[in-house]
């Protein structure tokens, strides 16, 4: 299962793709597939995100591009040109390690002109003041890695592989170690660096906010397989798996019965309650009497006194029960029991125009039937759902 | 407990104070007490012997063992002795500083092939590297006076090949001393450098070539340098035994192999002359601390020592 990302179809070219284009790559480790049959395209000049649990491949993906893995099969082109064999000192290609990988031997100044320095670069002096401006490193140049903090270290760690105005910018959890303030500058940091300096960026990360606060295109990554890839809104509001539907934010998924297509809507009967769907956001046949998944994010379910006119024609459910509220401040959140056992999660914002609700309280919950998506039966509809983290 | 956390963010600089922590100057005294053995150790073994030494080498030649020497404050012991043995000081220099430059490059590749690429082999490798300790060196180094005597396989075979004459021989020459030094110092050299190389993080030289070094680049750039500290202390602990050395030279050469060690030896035993192997001994001892202290001062690793 695999898409691509915005394919430029020029109509009639058939000749160099822009980017990083990668095709039934596969990866085996002994008798583990660590990447199977994997296929991606990275457009030039974008801000690019490899989204996934841990273990599910993302550091397998990018040594393979940077040349630091050998592929079991497959290929990586980059600007057209096959690189799937070349080896990494000659690939346009740099990557930003997991834990950094700065040369402890090296001051600042040595760690960020050592690739400049490898090519023989006339400018080296004029680049590494540049970068280290960039990063905002200009006072730390003589120090040694071990003498700077995490964030610094981090900075250091981009500018040495900036520098080198690579093709493509490979990230793997950069901001990993930093806490949660130093991350969120980071982000913005990276951010505003690579727009500055227009390079193709591949980011990888297993913090869904991350990916989506800083990319263009996500690919969301299961198990060494590409489940979904598409702008951050896009996949948000329209989910095409159980798995992207909860790991990317929270999805309230509910058992139904296709009750067959009608128009540009598919119907469902929704535990007694007939809804309908929008087509483009139907990601199963349509074949009638099957099961699905209707899935509908928190935020985008109503909340009301039972009887209180309803807002959302044809997906309105009567009968639940406020189990559980939570104030949070900016919003509430309710879990609402509905008659067939199923907690469904609910967050209102606080605007101040309507009251809360209270525990026990009897309430009709519906939504607007075009935020609705519908999922495969046969998915886990558990998968991606993050068991650690609280709702934020 | 409750009212200890309850305060602690309100005064965070101040912990309360303790009752049961023992006063400071308590403390600090733990530390020499700890010391105590091993400075008795090296006051017995180490000081008051190298005190006997600098004496001896100071006495008055004339004297003998069995009717005793006479403190003469006799510096030139030192100048007559030189002058009599600046050949095999020289030589042993020579030998030891050839020795120590072979031991690198072998032990190098063998602790650099350990550490990267033994895999699952590599403690069964660190083991088979000592093994030669469980014999004795004196037993080890007989065994290659067998190995290379003058009918030997050895000797047969790099005749065959030409490489020696149809008369040469490898006992008696500086080829056999110096192999001879190379073979049991070398696990000297090896341990120290697969320590430093063992720990080199593998992901920096992924990360250099990454960074468009080709594999020897890589290598010169980043293993080289950060494995330097078992370079350096590699080579001392090669260096100085093997400068020092006599058995090598006494079972493996001849007369014109003789090494430092070997005199000092002869001057001791043989001579009876305490004075002036005193006196060499110093000088020897002086000569490898000065050469040390440079040598690390240009290596120029006294922060990654
Ligand atoms: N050299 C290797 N030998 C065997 N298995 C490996 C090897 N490298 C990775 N794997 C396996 O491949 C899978 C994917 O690993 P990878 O490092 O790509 O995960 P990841 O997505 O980067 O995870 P994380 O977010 O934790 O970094 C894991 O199950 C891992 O155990
Ligand atoms: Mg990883």
């Amino acid at each position: 299962m695999s898409q691509v990302a915005e394919a430029p179809e020029k109509s009639g070219d058939v000749g160099a793709y822009e980017g990083l284009r990668i095709r039934s790559l596969t990866k085996e480790f002994a008798s583990f597939t660590a990447v199977k049959s994997l296929d991606l395209d990275v457009p030039s000049g974008s801000f690019f995100a490899l989204l996934g649990p841990s273990g599910c491949g993302k550091t397998t993906t990018l040594r393979m591009v940077a040349g630091l893995e050998t592929p079991t099969s497959g290929s990586i082109e980059l600007s057209g040109k096959d690189i799937t064999w070349d080896k990494p000192y000659r690939r346009p290609v740099n990557t930003v390690f997991q834990n950094y990988a700065l040369f402890p031997h090296l001051d600042i100044y040595e760690n960020v002109a050592f690739g400049l320095r490898r090519r023989k670069s006339k400018e080296v002096d004029r680049s590494v003041r540049e970068m280290l401006q960039l990063v905002e490193l200009e006072s730390q140049t003589r120090k040694r890695p071990p003498q700077l903090s995490g964030g610094q270290q981090q900075r250091v760690a981009l500018a040495r592989a900036l520098i080198n105005s690579p093709e493509v910018l490979l990230l793997d959890e950069p901001l990993g170690a930093l806490d949660l303030k130093l991350r969120r500058s980071m982000q913005i940091e990276i951010k505003r660096i690579q727009t500055e300096v227009g390079l193709t960026f591949v980011h990888v990360t297993h913090d869904q906010e991350e990916a989506m606060t800083m990319a263009d295109t996500i690919a969301v990554m299961n198990q060494g397989v590409i489940e979904q890839m598409g702008a951050p809104a896009e996949l948000y509001d329209n989910p095409e798996t159980t798995f992207v539907a909860n790991f990317l934010g929270q999805s309230n998924l509910i058992e139904v019965e296709i009750r067959g297509p009608e128009g540009d809507f598919v119907v469902v009967d929704m535990q007694g309650t007939l809804a309908s769907i929008p087509t483009q956001r139907t990601h199963v046949q349509p074949t009638v009497g099957e099961k699905a998944w209707v899935g509908i994010r928190p935020e985008k379910v109503l909340i009301a006194e039972v009887g209180a006119s309803i807002d959302a024609p044809g997906n309105s459910i009567p009968g639940g029960v406020v189990s559980d509220v939570s104030f949070i401040g900016v919003s509430t959140q309710y879990l609402v029991r509905m008659p067939w056992g199923q907690e469904i999660q609910v967050f209102e914002q606080n605007t101040g125009r309507r009251r809360l609700f209270r525990q026990g309280e009897q309430v009709d919950i519906s939504w607007h039937p075009e935020y609705a998506f519908l999922l495969d039966h046969h998915q886990d509809a558990s998968a991606g759902v993050d068991k650690v983290d609280a709702p934020s | 407990m409750t009212a200890s956390t309850a305060a602690a963010p309100i005064a965070p600089a101040t912990p309360p104070e303790q009752p049961d922590r023992p006063p400071a100057r308590k403390r600090k005294l733990t530390g020499y007490w700890l010391l105590l053995p091993g400075m008795l150790w090296l006051a017995v073994f180490f000081v008051i012997p190298f005190y006997s030494l600098v004496a001896t080498s100071l006495y008055d030649r004339t004297g003998s063992v069995l009717q005793g020497y006479d403190m003469a404050w006799q510096f030139s012991n030192y100048w007559h002795t030189l002058d009599d043995y600046w050949r095999p000081l020289v030589r042993s220099l020579w030998y030891g500083g050839l020795a120590t430059l072979i031991c690198l490059a072998l032990g190098y590749v063998l602790a650099y092939a350990i550490a990267f690429k033994s895999g699952r082999w590599k403690n069964l490798m660190l083991v088979l590297v000592i093994a030669p300790f469980f014999t004795s060196f004196l037993v080890r180094t007989l065994s290659w006076k067998l190995l290379l005597r003058d009918d030997g396989f050895i000797v047969n075979a790099l005749q065959f090949v030409h490489l020696l004459g149809s008369d040469g021989r490898l006992l008696a020459t500086p080829v056999a001393v110096i192999a001879g030094l190379v073979y049991n110092f070398l696990p000297f050299m090896v341990l120290p450098l697969f320590a430093s190389i063992d720990k080199i993080d593998h992901r920096l030289i992924e990360a250099a070539s990454d960074l468009y070094s080709r594999p020897i680049v890589g290598f010169f750039k980043v293993t080289w340098p950060l494995s330097l500290p078992g370079v350096v202390s590699g080579t001392l602990l090669t260096f100085i035994p093997a400068v020092g050395d006599y058995i090598n030279a006494e079972l493996l050469g001849s007369p014109k192999q003789r090494m430092i060690g070997n005199v000092i030896q002869s001057l001791f035993t043989d001579a009876n002359d305490y004075p002036a192997a005193g006196a060499l001994s110093m000088m020897l001892m002086l000569l490898i601390l000065a050469m040390v202290l440079f040598y690390v001062r240009r290596a120029g690793t006294e922060e990654l020592l």
